[in-house]
């Protein structure tokens, strides 16, 4: 969005550049990482400052992947970055992926304080559009905050006065978390990783819970407690109508066909195993007499 | 004078502290995810990486991890690799990350990762790092839905008849080692710490349910038990190579033992002669002869690996044929209703 500069008419007008909508989405293992190294700070440090790797999606949208802490030093009104690190980090993190580049720049804290604006000038001379994310690791709302900023020049004819942090939209997602599972990631201690035939058990028990809520809710909607909602209602009939309606000797057929398969390979298995002890005994105490 | 309670300082000083056995392997979710994604992100290929942490007690902890660049086969690229890890370990020393080896991780295929190369491995960090681990991932297993890692390490008498080089029958029988001694597991315990706790509870969706279940509770695996049991075939080729190589050293042994006695019985018989004729009896031994040299006997290691990995797909079939079955049974109760 462009404000209108009327140049003309002696007339000084604060001009906004323009800055398309961004969005950003950032990776669990980026909020991983800032916690790690906020509670590895040095004791002076109340805050930590560090870069954002990633890389540019096709629909504009800023995909954060990874990212790495850059030691500094704040005082009231300088602030001071290690950049020879910054790069060596960089040049190691391109080794090994060389897609991601730097998007943008994290620091700890609530809210963009004066020293963020000279860092993301710094940051900005190498990137040209890049955001700041704030992770704000004392809690200060009662509530971890994550936020992501996009940095706008105000300049009033032809001279900077400031940077005004916009907000963007943030999507965290947590794909890959959930593929662990956030039991293991959210406790402070497991004592030991699910095997498989746990986690099938987790799985179909979160299915029973599931099924016993919709359950609920059609019999609440019956007796007339909660109003109906439509959308749920189709929801639930498309889900129910998704169960296949095969004759059931077919689907009896199937399931035993399926059965009998997983049966034949448990079985081969175990002929496997015992000819591998036997040609162990074999090996190993064979003697020439 | 309490000489026989107190201990002089000399001989505190002087007795080995003697480690404490592994027990257990303490892992920060952080590590975890790492790991997942640097293997994800360059499936199917291989990659390895280095893993920090600590070593308490009976406890490994490993507490931060990086990975290395995909090298190829070229020679300088050798001193490169050194200096990355270099840089790397001295950047992260530099914010306070733990400085200290402790291990390696490495992704593999569906659980083929018994090889001669880990082994050596194994070997080269050993001589270096008093306790080391290595983390075995397997990227093609979370698409069932599983948490594939494994903590393994070298037991220790095997490590005493690798340095010795010596993979004969009767060593092994003697040390009483079969393949099941070679590698050793170690349960893992994962532990966060209570920032990231606190947020991944306040970030996570209130859906009880998640992409994880979805994966599990999908039907269709047999791409999974086709390569699985490629694999085991290909598994089992190889072993009867092996054991086709034992059968001809035996039967050579002992063809050459046949050689031996019918030597020495002619060697008799021409002393017999000579002693009639009042000359020196000849030695009964020539060993310059080549019906004399010893024959190497083959080594059992690969056989004991490749056993190692036959096992380790048995196993997984019956993993996931159990799942199967779950869900096949839940199929047919839902059916029924």
């Amino acid at each position: 969005m462009e404000a209108p500069s009327m140049a003309a008419k002696k007339r000084t007008v604060l001009q906004f550049s323009s800055s398309q909508s961004l969005s950003a989405r950032v990776h669990p293992l980026v909020v991983f990482n800032i916690c790690d190294c906020y509670v590895r700070r040095p004791d002076q440090a109340e805050r930590v400052i560090g870069t954002l790797l990633g890389s540019i999606l096709p629909d504009g949208t800023v995909d954060v992947r990874n990212s790495y802490a850059v030691p500094h030093s704040e005082s009231v009104d300088q602030v001071a970055l290690d950049i020879e690190y910054h790069h060596s980090m960089l040049i190691s993190h391109q080794k090994v992926n060389p897609k991601e580049v730097i998007v943008g720049w994290y620091s700890t804290g609530l809210g963009v304080t004066g020293g963020s604006a000279l860092i993301h000038e710094f940051y900005s001379r190498e990137v040209p559009n890049l955001i700041h994310l704030t992770v704000d690791t004392g809690f200060a709302k009662g509530a971890g905050t994550i936020k992501a900023y996009v940095s706008n020049n105000l300049s009033l004819r032809d001279r900077q006065i400031a940077a005004q942090f916009q907000e963007i939209p943030l999507d965290l997602r947590m794909a890959e978390a959930e593929r662990i599972g956030y039991d293991t990631l959210k406790a402070t201690a497991i004592d030991k990783i699910p095997s498989d035939l746990e986690g099938m058990e987790a799985s179909m028990g979160h299915l029973l819970a599931l099924i016993d809520d919709i359950h609920k809710y059609v019999d609440d909607v019956v007796e007339g407690r909660i109003d109906p909602d439509n959308k749920i209602g189709r929801f639930i009939s498309d889900a129910v109508g998704s169960l296949t309606k095969l004759p059931s000797s077919d689907f009896e057929k199937l399931v035993n066909d399926s059965l009998q398969d997983h049966l034949l390979l448990l079985y081969l298995s175990s002929i496997t195993r015992t000819q591998l002890s036997l040609a162990e005994k074999l090996n190993t105490a064979a003697q020439i007499l | 004078m309490p000489a026989a309670t107190a201990r002089s300082f000399l001989q505190v000083a002087a007795t080995e502290e003697v480690a404490p056995p592994l027990r257990v392997v303490q892992i920060e979710g952080l590590v975890i995810l790492k790991i997942i994604k640097h293997c994800k992100d360059h499936s199917p290929s291989l990659v390895t990486g280095q893993l920090l942490g600590l070593d308490v007690g009976s406890v490994l902890e490993v507490t931060n991890c990086f990975p290395f660049p995909m090298r190829e086969e070229d020679e300088e690229i050798e001193a490169d690799g050194a200096n990355y890890q270099l840089e790397m370990m001295r950047c992260l020393r530099e914010v306070n990350v733990d400085n200290n080896t402790v291990g390696w991780y490495q992704s593999t295929l569906l659980g083929s990762f018994q090889t001669v190369e880990l082994i050596e491995t194994f070997m080269n960090y050993q001589e270096n790092i008093r306790r080391c681990v290595c983390i075995i991932y397997d990227p093609s297993r979370s698409d069932q839905g599983v948490l594939a890692l494994k903590a393994l390490k070298l037991s220790d008498s095997f490590m005493e008849l690798y340095r010795s080089n010596n993979f004969t029958g009767e060593k092994l029988r003697e040390k009483n080692l079969s393949w099941v001694d070679i590698f050793e597991e170690i349960p893992i315990k994962v532990s966060n710490s209570a920032l990231i706790s606190a947020f991944m509870t306040e970030l996570e969706p209130d859906t009880p349910v998640t992409q994880c279940d979805y994966d599990r509770l999908q039907l269709s695996t047999s791409s999974l038990m086709e390569r699985n049991m490629e694999f085991l075939i290909e598994c089992m080729d190889d072993l009867s190579l092996e054991q086709q190589k034992f059968q001809f050293y035996y039967r050579s042994l002992s063809r050459q033992q046949a050689q031996q006695q019918a030597w020495l019985q002619k060697r008799r018989a021409e002393n017999m002669a000579r002693k009639a004729a009042g000359e020196e009896p000849l030695p009964e031994e020539d060993p310059s002869n080549p019906v004399f040299k010893p024959l190497p006997e083959p080594s059992r290691l690969e056989s004991f690996l490749i056993t190692n990995q036959i096992s380790n797909y048995c196993n997984q079939i019956n993993g996931v044929s159990g799942q199967s079955f779950n869900r096949l049974y839940l199929m047919k109760a839902l059916h029924e209703d």
